[in-house]
């Protein structure tokens, strides 16, 4: 809703990418209010966005997902981005809707964050298929992971050139921005997630197979990402051993793309997607290792979600990129929802978004407790964590 | 007489074209003239150019796997596919059974019936349909079975045969169970017998008797296909001999489905290995026999590992018994031997009526069909199909699975948003339970 970021995308290298009427824009954004992005932007544009949407749709064959890509911490992002959510539920209800968020850190800048992503998570728990939470802290912990590592300088350790997962510009850009690094991780989320639609493979998944197999209980669809390899070592020999460790690394803590641990909480599915030279058996042996060390819901003890595609990212020979559905995101949900008390309890900010047209009071409080309901359901997984094997069916023999 | 296939899904596609692959390669190798005429006569048909083309019609939702299996059988420059013989559309189904079964399936009705009877008028006599899905996934279980159910009401009289793959237990997909509950139990009253495979077995034999290091999906595939090529490739009966036999799919299912309640059959194929090894490897037929026999016996799929202990139990022995040894009772094999001299070999071994269930004739329980026909690079080869208890365990265990699953009612709102309902998940599970129960009383 404000012209600044557009305008570089219009100047930008892949300005032959975007038609102009693909982007819309106002002037003055929306002051990082949840209301004035969901309300007053949200009816004032909604003819112009259904119209774009639907001449997109239209030059599709067969259209299948939606990808939404917003922070939930800002005003246009959450507050205009969770209304056409709505807006595409309402208009293309069988498409699949997965959102890509980005979570606001706990020393975020705006000071607002906590109110406009608790409005804004009621909306993606009751209207999205799957939401792939990201936190900027994590993204900037993996950064410097990265530029740890370049820079140690042992000779063992030398990264091959453009072989991170933060490198991306492919040269058309030598001024590095802030968050180019960070935003470059979450676009090869992107990509890997798309990877098997776009690519041959022994094992193919579809996007709508993510929602289908992740998804167990509609409103549980918060999946954890995780990424490996971060970068490749200028060393070509690839022993076995580091195929396994990129198994490894996708289920510790330092590759996750949200400051959560998965390991200590209980799983409920999870996908791991390859790409690259990896076969069946490296696959088959590495679940045998590691199952043993995660601990799933007694009902879906096999939980494996897995595909094989034969095309690996640039710069890489394979990779691995893991989705769980874990109860570890109730915990980061837990400091969000406490963040957000606090502000609440004082009444602080609460006028500018209450003088907004369309926003009432019981907006917080309906969105608080769609929260902890979130929260609640989570936890509850945790009680029924005794294996009980229910009675077979008795049939007259 | 011919046989159309129909290869549904992604694993259906993949398995499809390894086996033609292989049999194209089998009967163009072994140098027979009669062996190759039968061959081709039931898998191949000639076109206007001379070429041959696989009596096939391939089935998915999304294009990828359906350009790269016909992509391969034309880069081979023996054999194609035929032009039209394909149908795809877009957008897959989602690992997602519902979807395939009540969306894909009827919506694309008319197209598939279309092609498939155009592969059939093009044969001279039709032998049946051979179907080729995995349970596992959305197009190959959803779509397969709803195709099933239409190439049962177009062809009554028409034999069908259907060759599902069972996923690895640990996990391929999370719903698999569910999918491979939905398939079986409706598929079991569809088709004329069902021939599984199970991935962990055949990753298994390619891992110890093959000595395959990173094995890949098309290992696994191409150790199906030489199975399934080992069943369905010319083969001279008792009641055809000396010619081969013309009705490939009608004998098999005659000898071995005595009883609609019993349509599951496993493979065993011997010997098994890689092709570095065939050179050095020189088999006797009673040895061969010996092993199968024993596998047969133990349950065993592989030759490695035979529980030797395992043995038939003596008539009138309590049967409590039979099952605390692991005893498998059959309640008919059929044996298929090719190779050099195969039709002097002693199968008396198989003979034994306590092997089988005491209230089949004697007679119908056992069959041999061999073949003077090296099959695939093998001097001598043996297969057993098998109507037995060798499978009641991997059943059970996936409607234990998927029951805990259901228990929990996880994923059901996947199911329920596309018609299927949670009284269409319980008939499934009773129909299973039923199936469970008719084998562990054997």
């Amino acid at each position: 809703m404000e012209e600044g970021v557009l305008n570089e995308v219009r100047q930008g290298p892949l300005r032959q990418l975007f038609s102009t009427t693909q982007l819309i824009s106002d002037v003055s954004g929306s002051g990082n209010n949840w209301a004035v992005g969901h309300h007053t932007y949200g009816s004032m544009y909604r003819e112009q966005i259904v119209d774009q949407i639907r001449r997109a749709a239209e030059h599709c064959d067969c259209l299948q997902t939606f990808f939404l890509i917003h922070s939930m911490g800002g005003g246009t992002g959450s507050g205009l981005g969770t209304c056409v959510l709505k807006l595409l539920e309402e208009e293309f209800p069988e498409v699949c809707r997965l959102v890509t968020a980005v979570y606001p850190s706990s020393e975020d800048d705006v000071i607002t964050s906590p109110y406009n992503s608790v409005l804004a998570m009621r909306e993606l728990t009751e209207h999205a298929h799957c939401v792939f939470p990201i936190e900027n802290q994590s993204l900037v912990d993996i950064v410097s992971q990265i530029q740890h590592m370049a820079h140690t300088g042992k000779p063992s350790a030398v990264i091959k050139k453009d072989c991170t997962i933060i490198s991306g510009q492919g040269g058309m850009s030598k001024t590095q921005k802030p968050f180019d690094s960070m935003n470059n991780i979450v676009a090869n989320l992107l990509l890997n997630i798309t990877s098997s639609a776009r690519f041959e493979g022994s094992l193919n998944m579809d996007l709508n197979e993510i929602a289908m197999n992740l998804v167990p209980f509609p409103r549980l669809h918060y999946l954890v990402s995780s990424l490996t390899p971060l970068y490749t070592l200028a060393d070509v020999n690839v022993p076995t051993r580091r195929l396994d460790q990129m198994f490894t690394d996708a289920f510790s803590k330092e590759f996750q793309l949200m400051k959560a641990d998965p390991r200590h909480s209980l799983y409920l599915s999870c996908a791991l997607m390859l790409r690259g030279n990896v076969q069946v058996s490296d696959l088959r042996r590495n679940i045998e290792r590691l199952r043993p060390t995660l601990s799933f819901v007694p009902w879906n003890a096999e939980g494996w979600k897995v595909s094989l595609c034969s095309v690996p990212p640039v710069g890489h020979t394979h990779s691995l990129l893991a989705l769980a559905n874990n109860t570890c995101v109730a915990s980061a949900f837990t400091k969000l929802r406490d963040r957000f008390i606090k502000l609440y309890r004082k009444k602080a900010h609460l006028h500018h978004y209450m003088c907004v047209e369309g926003m009432e009071t019981a907006d917080f409080s309906e969105a608080l407790h769609s929260l902890s309901a979130l929260i609640d359901e989570y936890s509850q997984l945790h009680t029924h964590t005794h294996t009980h094997q229910a009675p077979r069916l008795n049939i007259a023999t | 007489m011919s046989v159309v296939t129909v290869q549904l899904g992604q694993c259906g596609n993949q398995i499809g074209q390894e086996m033609f692959s292989t049999i194209h390669d089998d009967s163009v190798g072994a140098g027979q003239k009669m062996y190759k005429e039968c061959s081709e006569e039931r898998f191949f048909r000639v076109n206007a150019a001379g070429a041959l083309v696989a009596r096939a019609v391939l089935v998915d939702m999304e294009p990828k796997v359906i350009s790269r299996a016909i992509a391969k059988a034309s880069k081979s420059g023996h054999w194609t596919y035929g032009d039209k013989a394909h149908f795809c559309q877009k957008q897959g189904s989602g690992n997602n059974w519902a979807n395939g079964y009540c969306v894909h399936g009827p919506r694309h009705r008319d197209a598939v019936e279309d092609l498939v009877r155009r592969e059939a008028e093009r044969c001279d006599r039709l032998a049946g349909i051979f179907a080729i899905m995995s349970v596992a996934g959305g197009t190959g279980s959803g779509v397969g079975t709803y195709v099933t159910q239409c190439l049962r009401d177009m062809y009554p009289q028409s034999f069908i045969l259907n060759h599902l793959t069972w996923p690895y237990a640990t996990g391929e997909v999370i719903v698999q169970n569910y999918n491979s509950v939905l398939t079986l139990s409706r598929l079991y009253h569809l088709s004329d017998a069902l021939v599984v495979h199970e991935n962990d077995t055949v990753h298994k034999i390619c891992s110890q008797l093959m000595n395959i290091k990173n094995i890949s999906i098309s290992d696994i595939n191409r150790v199906i296909a030489h199975q399934l090529g080992s069943i369905l490739q010319p083969a001279v009966t008792t009641d055809s001999a000396p010619h081969y036999c013309r009705n490939a799919l009608g004998d098999l299912l005659s000898s071995l489905v005595c009883h609609p309640e019993y349509k599951l059959l496993s493979l065993c194929s011997i010997p098994q290995m890689s092709q570095t090894s065939l050179a050095y490897s020189a088999y006797t037929w009673p040895g061969l026999l010996k092993h199968l026999r024993q596998m047969l016996i133990a349950n065993a799929r592989m030759e490695e590992g035979i529980d030797w202990k395992v043995c038939v139990p003596l008539s009138g022995e309590e049967s409590t018994a039979n099952r605390q040894m692991c005893f498998n009772r059959s309640l008919s094999n059929l044996l298929i031997l090719r190779g050099k001299d195969a039709s002097s070999a002693d199968t008396g071994g198989f003979k034994d009526a306590s092997l089988y269930v005491p209230w089949l004739p004697p007679g119908g329980t056992f069959n041999t069909w061999n073949s003077p026909v090296p099959f695939n690079g093998y001097e001598k080869s043996a297969t057993l199909v098998s109507n037995s208890q060798s499978l009641l365990k991997p059943l059970d265990n996936i409607v234990r699975k998927a029951w805990n699953m259901f228990a929990s009612r996880a994923y059901i709102h996947q199911y329920t948003k596309f018609g299927i309902s949670e009284e269409n998940f319980l008939d499934s599970f009773a129909m299973l339970e039923q199936i469970i129960s008719s084998y562990t009383h054997l």
